[in-house]
């Protein structure tokens, strides 16, 4: 009984607090949140460094922040610097494909998210390893310029990923084992479904 | 003199030692998943799943909704673990909109999210005991899994899709007298998953279909990039809510459960102990929060300009769930991708199988601690 008298009190308090101090709480927040951001963090400038080294102008650093660092390769670099994240930088998994469409640039991007399990210091680090596949409006996935190279001979863990990406958005990945697709229904006969053009029923 | 057949009409030779099998979908022994199986005599010597049986698009649907009005759709592929789930598009959203999230707030999801993470696991057990005909084990957790629904029910309302994390703290705060009854019903529901193991874990029938069954080494967990408890089992020490804590979990005390057998008993024993782990989170958690204070920001309904890319991953009851989300300035997520445990898990399957036997297939696929409807999204 006395907690359920105490609530009330206390509940009361916040209904009132939040519609008055936003308009001053916002103001000293970006302020802390840009002096944080200045320090460009050590550690993960070392490894993109390290990349930029290797490969000069193949590579781009997208951004560097706290745990996460951006690479983008072009389409014939990217199998190169993927064996040396492996090997040098003892990044040991994939934990994520994602593909984005780009009507405008007719481009398709595929973002790898590597990650490491065996490396204790690289156990919050993400790798973000981004590359870019030219894009048609009629596709033939499998038989058109969307076409990039397969990492599944580098990091196993890609093998279902791949697949998803080339039935979701027509990539076709050379070299993969097994171009099948995975999600989709056997009689699927449209565009690839996450490619921007392809639009849901009523929208 | 013979006239040669054409080659449509040509009669192909059966290799008849090895036969072709589809398991699933709808079958009791699989779930909402086929597993196309090849088998000599009692061997699998070969196996392909094929997970995309109630594909919904979920990713594709998140790029016709804002932020806010995405969060009841996001959680639907693992209903029973809808909490976890949605966390790392929660963080993200955060992230790109430049929000501190109140500190009860913080715990109150740490508390939602173990809770969630028992509600899963129980049911994931009992369908392992169901596949392994121990029907005791089917109903004991479908039964205790109940008290925990009631606390969730409790706190949002909601039994199993609760959709309660919001960018910017929880919807609603905490019923009055909640701390109380949650303290005694995870007390009385951690006394009765220890008594699972006089039946369940200790048993010798469970003992002999899963002990030295499907065995994945320490090396190839790393190599394939499975997660969770398959990792854990195999000797791999990685939990996300240790390694790179989100919320408050730094300030909770708390140790993962690792395993170096790596077969299909150290799989399922490690869930079970880590939720032993989750009533001493939710504990500490319930004796650290503070006792009153906002639980949310309020948010625009339409929140514009958020331009940028994040990637978050929490610790589910399945694995790491991560979320990429990229935005280009629109109320609407131009790309939404999630990376589910269940999904990452799978791609062990085939290399688990071959060589075992077919009876061995349940005890062995389950044991993955794979959701079907999570893998396909």
């Amino acid at each position: 009984m006395s907690s359920d008298s105490e609530k009330p009190v206390a509940e009361a308090k916040p209904e009132t607090k939040p519609t008055s101090p936003p308009p001053a709480k916002p103001a000293p927040k970006p302020a802390a949140k840009k002096q944080e951001e200045k320090p460009i963090p050590v550690f993960e400038k070392g490894i993109s460094e390290k990349i930029v080294e290797k490969f000069g102008d193949k590579v781009k650093v997208t951004f560097v922040k706290e745990d996460r660092v951006g690479i983008n390769a072009t389409k014939e670099s990217v199998h190169e610097v993927a064996e040396f994240i492996r090997d040098a930088l003892n990044y040991d998994h994939v934990e994520s494909v994602s593909g984005v469409d780009y009507p405008a640039d007719n481009e398709i991007e595929v973002v790898y998210h590597i990650g490491s399990y065996s490396d204790n210091t690289l156990a919050r680090q993400v790798l973000e390893l981004t590359t870019r596949a030219p894009r048609e409006s009629n596709p033939i996935p499998g038989n058109d310029a969307t076409k990039l190279p397969s990492l599944r001979d580098i990091f196993y863990s890609v093998e279902f990923h791949e697949r998803e990406i080339f039935e979701m958005l027509g990539v076709y990945f050379e070299g993969h084992p097994d171009n099948r697709r995975l999600l989709l229904p056997e009689d699927w006969a449209d565009l690839p479904p996450l490619r921007k053009d392809f639009a849901i029923k009523g929208r | 003199m013979t006239a040669e057949l054409p080659p449509g009409l040509a009669l192909q030779k059966v290799d008849e030692r090895i036969m072709t099998l589809n398991v699933g979908p709808q079958h009791p022994g699989s779930g909402h998943m086929r597993i196309i199986v090849q088998i000599d005599g009692d061997y699998i010597v070969a196996c392909d799943p094929d997970p995309g049986y109630v594909h919904r698009g979920e990713e594709k649907m998140a790029e016709y909704r804002n932020y806010i009005t995405n969060i009841p759709h996001l959680e639907r592929p693992v209903i029973h673990d809808s909490c976890n789930v949605l966390y790392p598009y929660v963080l993200g959203a955060e992230e790109l909109l430049g929000i501190e999230v109140p500190e009860r707030a913080k715990y109150v999801r740490v508390i939602a999210s173990e809770l969630n993470r028992c509600i899963y696991t129980m049911y994931w057990l009992a369908i392992y005991g169901i596949f392994l005909g121990h029907s005791t084990m089917f109903m004991w957790p479908a039964g205790d899994r109940e008290l925990l629904i009631d606390l969730m029910e409790k706190m949002t309302g909601a039994r199993v899709t609760h959709a309660h994390f919001v960018p910017g703290g929880v919807r609603n705060d905490l019923p009055p007298n909640f701390e109380d009854v949650c303290l005694r019903q995870v007390n009385y529901f951690e006394k009765r998953i220890k008594e699972y193991a006089a039946i369940f874990y200790d048993n010798p029938i469970l003992i002999s279909r899963t002990k030295d069954t499907g065995v994945l080494s320490r090396q190839d967990a790393i190599r394939l990039g499975t997660t969770g408890s398959v990792l854990r089992a195999s000797g791999v020490d990685y939990d996300l809510r240790k390694k790179e804590p989100y919320d408050v979990y730094d300030e909770l005390d708390f140790q993962t459960n690792v395993m170096k057998e790596g077969d299909s008993y150290a799989r399922s024993r490690v869930p079970w102990l880590d939720m032993m782990e989750s009533c001493n989170i939710i504990r500490q958690a319930l004796q650290k929060m503070p006792k009153s204070g906002s639980v949310r920001v309020k948010l625009k309904p339409n929140p514009k300009g958020i331009v940028g890319s994040v990637y978050k991953r929490v610790e589910s009851g399945r694995g790491s769930l991560g979320c990429y989300i990229v935005s280009d300035g629109k109320p609407e997520p131009y790309r939404v991708k999630m990376s589910v445990g269940s999904f990452r898990n799978l791609i062990a399957l085939p290399y688990l199988l071959k060589g075992e036997k077919l009876g061995n297939m349940p005890s062995v696929y389950w044991s993955l601690n794979y959701w079907p409807v999570e893998a396909d999204r």
